[in-house]
Parts: C-alpha cells; structure tokens; sequence
C-alpha cells in the first residue's frame, strides 16, 4: 500500500497517523506539504490528520481546504483513491466538499478530550470491513469543534445511504443522530472526529483504530 | 473603498456561544438592573480595503470571497456593506 499524510500549518497528528498507518499497514507513508501542487503517483491512500490547522482561525479547516494540495486532493478522491479525515482533517474534508454538512463548535462550549465508545454503523465499507462484528470499539477524542451539523434535507440523505460509520454510544458535543463520522456517498472517503490514530495498539489504551487501516489494505489484497 | 461583512450562525442553526452569552447577561440582569435579553447571536465582522472603485463591482468580489472562503453556507448567512 502506498499512503501520503498531508502536513499543513498547525497540523499535530501528521507524525502519528504516519506511524499508525505504518504500524498498521506496513505502508510506504509519504508526508506531503501543504502547498506542494502534485501528490506522490500511485497512492491508495490519502490522510488528513488532526491539528489546528492555520490556527483555527475563520473556522476550522476553512483556509487548510484551500491550501494547493487541497485540489490534488480532491481530484485523487474523485478518481476513487481512500481518503481519511480524522478531527481537523475531517473539518477540512468538509469545507472542501469532498463531505456533507459541517463541524461546529461543540454544544457544551468544552474542549472534549478523552477515550470515547463509538458504534460501527456500516460494517460493509472499506474502512470498516475488518471490524468484524464487534458491537463497539473505543478511540479517543480531542476537539472543540466536534458538533456534526448538516440540514434536515442533507442528513436524511446520508442516513438513507447508510453514510454514518460511526455513531458515539454518549453524545459528547451535540452532534446530530450522534454522528462521529461519515463517509462520502461513494464510500471513499471518511471523515471522523475520533483518533484511529490515537488508538492503534494496546499500549495506546485502545488498539480499536487498527482495524480501519486493515479494511483498507484487505480492499487491495482483494483487488 | 472599504468592506464589511458580518457572519453569522443561519436562523434555525443552534448558536451555543449565544446561548452561553445570553445566560450571563440575563444571570447578571438582576443585581446590574438590565432587563433580560433574548435571542443573543455571536457573529463575525471583517473588515478590509478593496481596490476597486465601483461599487457593484466591489460587492460581487466580496459575495465570491464570502461564498468561497469567508463563510460557510452549510451552517452561516452573511451581509455585505461596501462604501
């Protein structure tokens, strides 16, 4: 499997989804520059980490969705590459419109860091397919801006098409129908506010994050 | 000329920095003799030169900034004023 974590301004997760995918994986990661104009040939997978990137400032991931590799991005996802957002990197996915509705700030006005308990809600995905039929898994969370929102029209259409992957067994930002991630209509790519990242070997507290990355190499061994 | 955009929350989207602000004003009412507020909304202003001279000119680049990158229309309105 070939992967790239995307690094901009204010990312802070960037070395450890880099290492998760490794671990995980055995991947050959690439880290590419925000303003680089071209990703590495042949990816299969593209990472969004988490961070503050540009600080936060305007709104979470507004400006990081703009950024030059943004487009390469977009492109790579339209031709069918697995992209995965994770915290910042799924406000980015968001306002780069690779996915519905938005991350706003979370509904107790708290920074929500710690593990949390989340439902698989679509075992039948390319992120999840490794998951067995485990009825929960634990990752950890660390955000402001966590609270998914997307208009009525909007969230009745990822409901439908069994969008929601993750639902968070305890509410703990607002989120509407306890939304934790999303993936894109196509099924290719994944935004989620909880760390994989953080929680990918028991020495982490949790090793549930791992079995995301395995989906994602299962789906080229089968290919 | 000069540009100022106001962002907000869009009506119906729930505004929990205002919700926040709105129970410290009306917690404080009291003992500071206010009456109490209701529907307190947390916005942006932004402020900025433009080289442009005409004024419906200005306002379309400063409704593309705003569609583009000032605001985000899932969840925020915006206004425009251009003098």
């Amino acid at each position: 499997m070939k992967a790239a974590v995307l690094v901009f301004p204010g990312s802070n997760c960037d070395r450890d989804c880099k290492l998760a995918v490794e671990v995980t994986t055995g991947a050959q990661v690439s880290m590419v520059w925000h303003q680089d104009t071209s990703l590495p040939a042949g990816l299969d997978l593209i990472v969004v980490p988490g961070g503050f990137s540009y600080g936060d400032y305007l709104r979470c991931g507004a400006m990081a969705s703009l950024s030059p590799v943004m487009a390469e991005v977009v492109k790579a996802a339209q031709r069918g590459v697995s992209v995965v957002g994770i915290c910042n990197g799924f406000q980015i996915l968001c306002e780069a419109g690779l996915l519905p509705g938005a991350l706003m700030r979370n509904a107790g006005l708290k920074y929500v860091c710690k593990p949390i308990e989340l439902t698989i809600e679509n075992r039948n995905t390319r992120f999840t397919s490794a998951y067995g039929d485990k009825a929960s898994v634990w990752m950890t969370q660390g955000n402001g801006d966590g609270n998914f929102f997307a208009d009525a029209e909007t969230l009745k259409a990822i409901e439908d098409n069994h969008q929601v992957v993750f639902r968070y067994v305890e509410n703990p930002n607002g989120s509407v129908n306890n939304i934790a991630g999303i993936m894109n209509a196509e099924g290719n790519v994944l935004g989620m506010m909880p760390h994989p990242d953080r929680a990918f070997e028991p020495a982490l507290g949790s090793a549930d994050g791992a079995p995301l990355f395995h989906s994602l190499m299962r789906v080229l061994q089968a290919a | 000329m000069k540009a100022t955009v106001h962002i907000f929350l869009k009506a119906g989207v729930l505004d929990v920095q205002g919700k926040a602000v709105e129970g410290a004003l009306n917690g404080l009412a009291g003992t500071a003799g206010w009456s109490d507020v209701a529907n307190v909304r947390v916005g942006k202003v932004l402020e900025f030169d433009l080289n442009s001279t005409d004024k419906a000119a200005a306002e379309a680049e400063v409704k593309s900034m705003c569609e583009k990158l000032l605001a985000n229309t899932v969840i925020e309105s915006y206004r425009i004023e251009v003098a």
